[in-house]
């Protein structure tokens, strides 16, 4: 089956995931391998998730981790006290 | 993955048993996930923070009712989740709405930005401070119910049946908030991809 662009666009999400059956997917490469405006939508989309997954661009508060153990610290112990108390 | 769930399911073990202490150990490799499920709710730092101490006191208080049904990371999700929306309605008050309620009837543009002049852009582009900050501005702008499922599948890297499951909604509904988020993002940041990507005029044959 021929697609069209707009149908494509629709499946790409879940033809980035792996996600689509075998011919949907056999299709949208035959489709992708002529368009150049679908790879370059395809291309695009991965570049934003490669970005989302990299640790710098989605940065933890300074000190976050030293605070929350700090926090954690002090719940145990007094969570130890409590159970002594008992 | 098998050999951590395994050391896990075993610290968690000797945890219930007394060594308290491990529980620090337990929640390192989490602490970034913790966070930024917060924020992806609360889009505020000192509230993600305070809310991330919240739920690793709570995961601690109620680890012995955590029964592996569930793998630990999607157990201690739900926990961020719903500190998350704790916070919210304390912060936006009884009367609004909750966020289960705000369905798929978004009425928004979920179709991709085409491009005529582009090629894929090199990995050094992607090294740019600039990009990854308006990256991180797009995704807090995405409407809450979008940006919920992509910070739990694209950024935290949650399978379709976890997300599912943290969020209490269909998987189903997972694939097509996750497909409208992408695209958004697609939208938004495509003027900016496309001036780091080398130039390439008239590719078709035509001038721009």
């Amino acid at each position: 089956m021929k697609l069209e662009c707009k149908h494509v666009w629709e499946h790409i999400s879940e033809y980035i995931d792996g996600s689509v059956d075998a011919k949907l997917r056999e299709d949208i490469e035959r489709h992708l391998e002529h368009c150049e405006i679908c790879s370059a939508i395809l291309d695009s989309t991965r570049n934003i998730l490669v970005l989302t997954a990299d640790d710098r661009t989605f940065e933890l508060p300074v000190g976050y981790s030293e605070r929350l153990h700090e926090r954690l610290a002090k719940e145990l112990l007094s969570f130890e006290k409590d159970s002594k108390k008992e | 993955m098998r050999t951590m769930e395994t050391n896990e399911t075993g610290l968690i073990a000797r945890i219930l048993a007394g060594e308290k202490e491990l529980f620090h150990d337990l929640i390192r490799p989490y602490e970034r996930m913790v966070y930024l499920t917060l924020f992806s709710i609360v889009k505020n730092e000192t509230e993600a923070e305070d809310g991330a101490q919240e739920t690793v006191i709570s995961a601690y208080r109620h680890l012995a009712s955590f029964r592996g049904e569930a793998k630990f990371s999607t157990w201690l999700t739900t926990i961020a989740i719903n500190e998350g929306r704790k916070r919210l309605r304390k912060a936006k008050g009884a009367a609004e709405e909750s966020i289960e309620e705000q369905a798929e009837d978004y009425e928004g543009d979920f179709t991709p930005a085409p491009m005529t002049d582009w090629r894929e852009i090199p990995l050094e582009a992607l090294e740019r401070k600039e990009l990854r900050e308006l990256l991180g501005v797009a995704v807090a702008e995405l409407p809450d119910i979008y940006r919920q499922v992509f910070t739990l599948r694209d950024l935290e890297e949650l399978n379709v049946e976890e997300t599912a499951r943290a969020l209490g909604i269909n998987p189903g509904a997972v694939k097509v908030r996750l497909h409208r988020a992408r695209m958004m993002l697609q939208k938004r940041l495509v003027p900016v991809l496309k001036t780091s990507a080398p130039a390439r005029r008239g590719f078709f044959g035509r001038a721009q």
